[in-house]
């Protein structure tokens, strides 16, 4: 026989293994969908995993946006001073890319130690730099001049 | 001159907002009438010199004013007259004197429609009001002054982002800011409320309407973010899960179980403790969504550049207000005994249920959006939550809510029988699930697992509601005689609970078959996406205001029909900017879109194609929203006077509405 309070314990008890597994299945997801950040030295030294999935930032480096004919890939540098690394991405870039232009990409290193991006981002206006960007380089002393000054606006 | 004058008025409002958050609040403690009486004057006061502050930007924006450091910014010569008032609210210290103002329209809207509320409590809600105003225009004044001059003057000015050169644009922060802004009066019906230990039915009366106006804004301002990104930014998603944006999301999915909470709270008396800590952390949200998006902690397309005292300002002001109203709730909430009894099976508790699947969804987007930026405090790495995270975590959280919110209605208050409510849904339920993979299979040929899931729960929540609305109405004499026995709120909640299922079809159909090309396309090719032939004819250039622009036309065919779309790639003069203008020929069933990417060798373009349909129906389950928002607050029940609404008491009230 169910009493009122048996009841009110088994509703507590279902309630708690409702709120458990949400929790299981956001951690899960949690993990899964982490990306860390990695600068283009710490690729370059082999910091960054292998198979993995990441974010790496830096600078498009002048001259070096190559596009293949007859396709949408594109080959690119970004670097963040001491280094610099290959990226490829098939797609179409943001509006905001262009040389010299602070970018993120997401991918993964392949085989070559060319960086395999399945997302470029450059965002909001020509002056703004992704905060990792601008901190990684301002660490190499690579910040270009003006961008203190924009920040102060 | 003009600017000068908005800077003293701002330095006024800030002195009326002194005297509102001081004075009321001493006199209600203390009893005192005459100190009490000062909170009216000071409110409607402060909204008048904020009025006339945000009327002088607004003015130095339309005379083109250079020698205002925020106008030489924001603005340029060439900019439409249209966009230069739309740029008064384009960045920073703008969109936080307009939040002051949204703030002060609120206050004196308190004051207006306010006679029947007692006069400690009015003092009381005034009082908090104008402390919360007091820590905004401190701000302003401190770190964002938005009449700083400029010297030497430039020649011209800097323009507006041209992303924000767009009527979504214009409207949606406004919106929005209404929405946030509007929580702090169920916040600060909550803090009077709990100060003056007068935490009963009548307070959850008084708050509901406020509370609801609110929801519908930030409902409102979300669903023209959502559109906006949608034929703005050219990737043609309408939700990035970007950090931003869930920082609208997560009030929101507060606020919707603040409006659960609250009507359990005003028919029954039950859940008082918690529908004040909802109000609490609804508020606190919007001013955490502010911290977010102005402190420029964030990669997004919202993170404007900033400084980091300005968001340190804001996470005091944030800590002040979390922690001074979570101090004040151990204080009192103590004493607060909730006097309802209610069975297991109940409404009551169904939608306790439902608060908090609704506050764990804001609490898991929380994680996903405060984690990397802790990490990242403590020097751990810096990492960032991609969006697959918030979509798993988010439709196991959602499917409950769905199935939930149809049965909801049908339960009785105080007791129900789980027996009568599975026999009234005993053809609904299979009819439910049939209908789904019935829809999924039939129509569109797939035996899609997701699709099936979405489509049945969208078909049960809108069948649900027009059965339990089918009930009420057989409860009279005629149908119609039915349909006018209804209260308004009824029709709000059927026009809501609609809207979600909507939104659910538009969600689940776009997502699972918009189809999608990315090719490169030289004039006369022409490429075949889901039927429908896309014949690239050609660009040329043409010239706007502050612009120049390439413009392709497309031609697009099917089963005989054509039709032109015109995407373009705009180049704006001063921010040396390039823009991507989408083409979008809207329809109920689909969406073709054509976006341009860009110039290739030998003419050619990268292009952007898709096919998406019935992605409409996602703003259109969100206009449901806001109408049901609207029908419920109309209700005369809130606006009768607090004697005639004693005079109906709980019970009778209860039996009316269900």
């Amino acid at each position: 026989m169910m009493t009122p309070r048996r009841k009110r314990m088994l509703w507590v008890a279902l309630m708690v293994a409702g709120v458990a597994i949400a929790a299981f299945f956001a951690l899960t997801a949690f993990q899964k969908n982490l990306l860390y950040f990695y600068t283009p030295s710490q690729v370059a030294s082999g910091e960054a995993p292998k198979g993995y999935p990441f974010r790496i930032g830096g600078l498009v480096v002048k001259d070096s946006v190559k596009r293949e004919p007859d396709s949408l890939t594109v080959r690119f540098e970004v670097s963040d001073g001491p280094s610099a690394v290959a990226v490829r991405y098939t797609g179409i870039l943001p509006d905001l890319f262009r040389e010299g232009q602070g970018i993120i990409a997401v991918g993964q290193v392949d085989d070559a130690g060319t960086f395999q991006a399945s997302e470029v981002l450059a965002k909001h206006d020509e002056n703004y730099m992704p905060p990792e960007v601008a901190e990684s380089l301002k660490k190499n002393g690579q910040l270009p001049a003006d961008y203190s000054e924009y920040q102060k606006k | 001159m003009i600017a000068e004058f908005g800077h003293i008025a701002l330095v006024m409002a800030l002195l009326m907002a002194l005297l509102q958050g001081t004075f009321p609040l001493m006199g209600a403690s203390q009893g005192v009438s005459i100190w009490m009486s000062v909170a009216k004057p000071a409110g409607r006061a402060q909204f008048l010199f904020l009025l006339a502050s945000f009327g002088a930007l607004t003015a130095c924006f339309v005379n083109n004013d250079f020698s205002v450091e925020y106008v030489a910014r924001n603005s340029n010569s060439a900019l439409p007259l249209y966009y230069r008032i739309a740029a008064v609210w384009g960045s920073h210290e703008g969109s936080m004197l307009l939040w002051a103002t949204i703030l002060g329209l609120w206050t004196a809207a308190v004051t207006v429609f306010s006679r029947s509320l007692s006069e400690d409590f009015l003092a009381r809600v005034l009082g908090v009001m104008g402390l919360v105003s007091v820590g905004i225009l401190l701000f302003i004044l401190y770190t964002s002054n938005p009449f700083e001059r400029l010297a030497p003057a430039p020649p011209d000015g800097n323009d507006l982002n041209p992303l924000l050169q767009d009527f979504g644009m214009t409207v949606h922060p406004p919106m929005l800011y209404m929405g946030y802004v509007g929580l702090s009066v169920a916040f600060a019906f909550a803090i009077a409320a709990l100060l003056g230990g007068s935490l009963d039915s009548a307070w959850a009366r008084w708050s509901r309407p406020w509370t609801l106006v609110a929801w519908t804004f930030l409902t409102g301002g979300i669903t023209l973010g959502s559109w906006w990104a949608y034929y703005e930014l050219g990737w043609g998603g309408w939700w990035f899960w970007d950090p931003v944006e869930n920082a609208s999301f997560m009030p929101w999915l507060v606020a919707t179980a603040l409006i659960h909470s609250l009507a359990v709270t005003e028919k029954r008396g039950a859940f008082k403790t918690w529908t004040v800590l909802l109000a609490i952390f609804a508020f606190s949200l919007s001013l955490l969504g502010t911290f977010l998006v102005r402190s420029g902690v964030l990669t997004s397309v919202h993170a404007f550049a900033s400084d980091p005292t300005r968001g340190l300002f804001i996470l005091i002001l944030l800590a002040i207000v979390v922690g001074g109203s979570l101090l004040v709730y151990t204080l009192k909430a103590p004493g607060v005994r909730d006097v309802a009894r209610y069975s297991l099976v109940s409404k009551e508790n169904l939608l306790l249920l439902n608060n908090i699947l609704l506050v764990t969804a804001s609490a898991s987007i929380l994680l996903g959006t405060l984690y990397p930026l802790i990490l990242d405090a403590l020097k751990l790495g810096k990492i960032s939550v991609g969006p697959p995270y918030f979509g798993a975590v988010f439709a196991p959280l959602m499917a409950p809510i769905f199935l939930l919110a149809g049965i909801g209605p049908m339960f009785a208050w105080r007791e129900s029988s789980i027996g009568r409510i599975l026999h009234r849904v005993r053809y609904l339920f299979p009819a439910s699930f049939a209908a789904g993979v019935a829809l999924a299979a039939l129509a569109w040929n797939e035996a899609d697992f997701k699709m099936m899931a979405g489509l049945g729960c969208a078909f049960w929540l809108a069948a649900s509601a027009l059965l339990s609305l089918w009930t009420r109405l057989r409860l009279r004499e005629g149908w119609l005689e039915g349909l006018r026995a209804q209260s308004p709120s009824v029709y709000g909640m059927t026009a809501a609970h609609l809207g979600a299922a909507v939104f659910l079809v538009g969600a689940v159909l776009s997502d699972r078959l918009s189809q999608e090309k990315l090719v490169r396309m030289a004039p006369g090719d022409s490429v075949t996406l889901s039927g429908y032939s896309f014949h690239f004819l050609g660009t040329e250039t043409l010239q706007g205001p502050n612009f120049s622009a390439q413009q392709a036309t497309f031609r697009v065919e099917r089963d005989g029909k054509s039709l032109e779309l015109k995407p373009q790639k705009r180049n704006y003069k001063v921010q040396r900017n390039m823009m991507t203008e989408a083409a979008i020929d809207p329809g109920l069933t689909r969406d073709l879109y054509v976006a341009l990417g860009e110039p290739l060798d030998k003419n050619a373009w990268s292009v952007r194609l898709y096919v998406k349909p019935f992605i409409r129906w996602i703003w259109a389950g969100g206009l449901f929203m806001i109408a049901g928002g609207l029908l419920s607050v109309s209700d005369r029940r809130y606006r009768l006077p607090l004697r005639e609404a004693r005079a109906v008491p709980g019970q009778a009230a209860a039996a009316r509405a269900s």
